[in-house]
């Protein structure tokens, strides 16, 4: 078969045996739980409760009047014990609420139980019973976000732009991170959810086509997906070429659809929406019985920890407690990573909550880019053979440490999305994406003062 | 509970394929071509890399422990120098002009410009044109192989130590077999005789994917067609002179080839213009290492006019035009 994909890339050593054949283990989550009042990319949330409240599982604790954003709500039933500024995984600390749990998940009376029977006429049927304003509503009530690392608010991407037929809805099922397979997981555990899920969003856009699209390290659930769209004739499966950055979202859209985003445009711009897979279940859920996005797959992963696993955790654990569900670490991690080792965050505590973007968090023994003298770029091309972006990172991270913007521009320094795909392949060990990251402040900085 | 944690950027994990490592695997793509050096020109031409290989070793660790500069020597870069550098070189040169190509190539072509990544022109290429330009006799004073002259004791017959291309720009004619030119068995550098050797070396290159294919078979291929249209054998351009090992080994030189893809092929396609063009019409009968040279120059400009590239952009000026 002849597998889908993009012009450069790379192919780092993807680690998923050693979470991709045990089964997603629930994770009960303990005394206290940290909700932070921002989880996506937009606005933050206002608190909607006070200290002292009971609040339900699922209630709405809090919300914003920005557009780019989505509320959050408690994953637990219990008591708001506190209010107040915390760790937050994203970096820095961000206002969180503090819920005591009662160990009684009551649930909040708005969420129904769940009525739809997974079958592919039942599923239809529902669907096409639904109006897509409803739908879009009721993803923006549920707080749903794009559960595949960056959160940005579902919602916004199922209202684009008037001007804008989207055709086609694109699902990401792509999960090129190495280690992480909570996708892949999810994918196996609750297809039918996905492709109700699925069926919503493209409903909720009125596109007429849907795409699954899933890397070629995943037989078992392209098997399992091409076998279950038989009975959906919108859906079809694209087999995709393992090789990272194959899950970025215009680098997906080029390996599916032969389409490109022009920069700095939206896939909109090109009549495509994407989403990640397991948002789908989410969405699902969201409109059948109400239920906000309070749980999700996280993959628990890397060389310190003692047994990796999947785990369904309750948004607002904390790091530590989920490292202590895979029995700890074998030995002391040097670095702690949230998300995939190529695009992750490092984390300065395991005292950080799991947040709605959290698909996996890494412990690592021998981190492998610290404390390296980076050498001179010696002009190799790798970078540039690599950057899926088909960008000069070598010649982006000369000038961002010289912070020239008019040759930063001049090299389409904005249009790099920060993969990491240079700065894993450089043979000098340069820390190209993060010189290039400074560049693209120093040109944001630079724009905005010419706008005063 | 774990006090220290590393805070960094993404991304969190790397290749373990450093430059040191690339570099060793392009030493070991060098080694069949050394096998044949020893084989077609005795235990001197071994001699002879050894020298210039410690030369330049030594002179870039002196160079940077003189002036405070991180050791880097382990990069291996200056031993590929070296080894290329004695490649270049006839089996009769005497040692001494090796020490003095390997200090020419390291302090005045790699350091003074700022060390590996900064040169602009390949040190081994740049040393072996100022040991030609400085001693033209010793560098031009071809000995025959071991094989040809174990050939003619028997016989009366004056052996020179001619090589394919000198003989072809003295009289017009090709008197070589090219059995023996694709197995090495004739005179010249010590490298470059063996295209068997070289292609070998080609092969592991490849498969260790330390370099791409594009450049040496663009460049062997243009030489190939410029050859024919001016009316010369261009099979006989492929076998003989340096043209094997500098587009296997020098006009792949990461620091001085262009970055992309479509700068490459620019580059190799001029290379082999250029070479035809210097061995037809020049004074001298090769021509590689002064193209190469002269592209290497020409490299900045082909990355600047090559540079402008990235992902959505046949979209934006499909709509400008609309």
């Amino acid at each position: 078969m002849k597998f889908k994909t993009f012009k450069g890339g790379i192919h780092p050593n993807d680690k998923k045996e050693l979470t991709n054949k045990v089964p997603v283990t629930k994770h009960i989550p303990l005394d206290e739980i940290i909700i932070p009042l921002r989880q996506h990319i937009g606005a933050p949330c206002d608190p909607l409760v006070n200290v002292g409240d009971y609040v339900y599982m699922g209630q709405k604790i809090g919300e914003s009047q920005s557009f780019v954003s989505a509320p959050v709500h408690s994953s637990v039933s219990g008591t708001v014990s506190a209010i107040k500024s915390h760790p937050h995984p994203g970096g820095g600390e961000a206002m969180c609420v503090f819920i005591k749990n009662d160990y009684e998940d009551k649930l909040d009376p708005s969420i129904k139980p769940f009525s739809l029977e997974l079958n592919p006429k039942s599923i239809k049927d529902y669907v096409d019973s639904l109006d897509s304003a409803d739908i879009v509503h009721k993803v923006k009530e549920s707080g749903i976000t794009g559960m595949g690392g960056a959160a940005f608010p579902l919602h916004v991407k199922l209202s684009p732009p008037s001007d804008c037929k989207i055709d086609t809805v694109l699902i990401n099922g792509a999960e090129c991170e190495p280690y992480l397979t909570s996708d892949h997981r999810a994918m196996l555990e609750r297809p039918q959810l996905i492709f109700a899920g699925a069926l919503l969003v493209a409903k909720a856009v009125n596109a007429e086509k849907i795409i699954i699209a899933i890397e070629s390290n995943k037989p078992d659930a392209i098997e399992l997906f091409e076998e279950m769209a038989k009975d959906y004739p919108e859906i079809t499966i694209g087999v995709l070429k393992t090789k990272y950055p194959q899950g970025s979202e215009k680098q997906l859209i080029q390996a599916v659809t032969k389409r490109q985003v022009p920069s700095g445009g939206l896939p909109a711009n090109v009549g495509l929406l994407v989403t990640n897979i397991d948002t789908c279940s989410a969405v699902t859920r969201a409109v059948v019985m109400n239920m906000p996005l309070i749980e999700r797959n996280v993959t628990v992963s890397g060389d310190a920890v003692k047994s990796p696993k999947n785990l369904l955790v309750r948004v607002g654990v904390t790091f530590q407690q989920l490292f202590d569900a895979c029995d700890g670490f074998i030995e002391e991690p040097k670095k702690i990573v949230m998300g995939g080792p190529m695009m992750g965050i490092a984390q300065s505590t395991t005292e950080v909550p799991v947040i709605k973007g959290t698909s996996g968090i890494l412990a690592f023994t021998k981190p492998e880019t610290y404390g390296k003298e980076e050498g001179t770029c010696i002009k190799c091309g790798k970078c540039v053979d690599v950057c899926p972006m088909r960008l000069m990172p070598n010649a982006l991270s000369i000038f961002s440490r010289m912070e020239k913007v008019e040759k930063l521009n001049d090299y389409h320094v904005m249009d790099c999305m920060e993969c990491g795909s240079c700065t894993y392949i450089c043979p000098q060990r340069r820390f190209i994406v993060q010189h290039i990251k400074h560049g693209k402040s120093v040109v944001k900085n630079s724009q905005q003062k010419g706008n005063k | 509970m774990m006090e220290k944690l590393i805070v960094s950027y993404a991304p969190h994990i790397r290749t373990h394929r450093t430059t040191q490592r690339l570099m060793l695997d392009v030493i070991i793509a060098l080694i069949p071509s050394l096998i044949a050096s020893i084989v077609f020109f005795g235990i001197k031409s071994l001699f002879l890399v050894l020298t210039t290989v410690a030369s330049c070793v030594l002179f870039e660790f002196a160079w940077q422990k003189i002036f405070k500069n991180d050791i880097t020597v382990c990069d291996l870069s200056a031993v590929v120098t070296g080894i290329l550098l004695a490649f270049n070189m006839p089996v009769s040169a005497p040692l001494w002009m090796g020490v003095v190509g390997g200090a020419f190539a390291i302090i005045i072509v790699k350091m003074c410009f700022g060390g590996l990544g900064n040169n602009f022109v390949n040190p081994a290429l740049a040393a072996r044109a100022f040991l030609l330009l400085s001693w033209p006799v010793n560098m031009t004073k071809w000995t025959p192989t071991v094989f040809v002259s174990k050939a003619a004791q028997g016989g009366a017959d004056v052996i020179t130590g001619a090589t394919p291309l000198g003989v072809l720009k003295e009289t017009g004619k090709i008197s070589f077999d090219y059995m023996d030119m694709f197995l090495g068995n004739i005179s010249g550098c010590i490298g470059e005789v063996s295209t068997l050797a070289i292609v070998i070396g080609f092969i592991y290159l490849l498969v260790k994917k330390v370099i791409t294919w594009h450049v040496p078979v663009i460049y062997v291929a243009s030489v190939f067609i410029f050859a024919e249209l001016m009316g010369e054998n261009g099979l006989f351009y492929i076998l003989s002179g340096g043209l094997m090992l500098g587009a296997v080994f020098m006009a792949t030189d990461y620091v001085t080839s262009p970055m992309s893809l479509k700068g490459n092929i620019i580059y190799a396609f001029c290379l082999g213009l250029l070479t035809v063009v210097i061995r037809k019409f020049g004074a001298l009968p090769e021509g590689v290492s002064y193209s190469i040279l002269l592209m290497n120059i020409v490299t900045p400009l082909i990355d600047n006019v090559t540079k402008n590239r990235y992902y959505g952009k046949a979209k934006k000026s499909k709509e400008a035009k609309q």
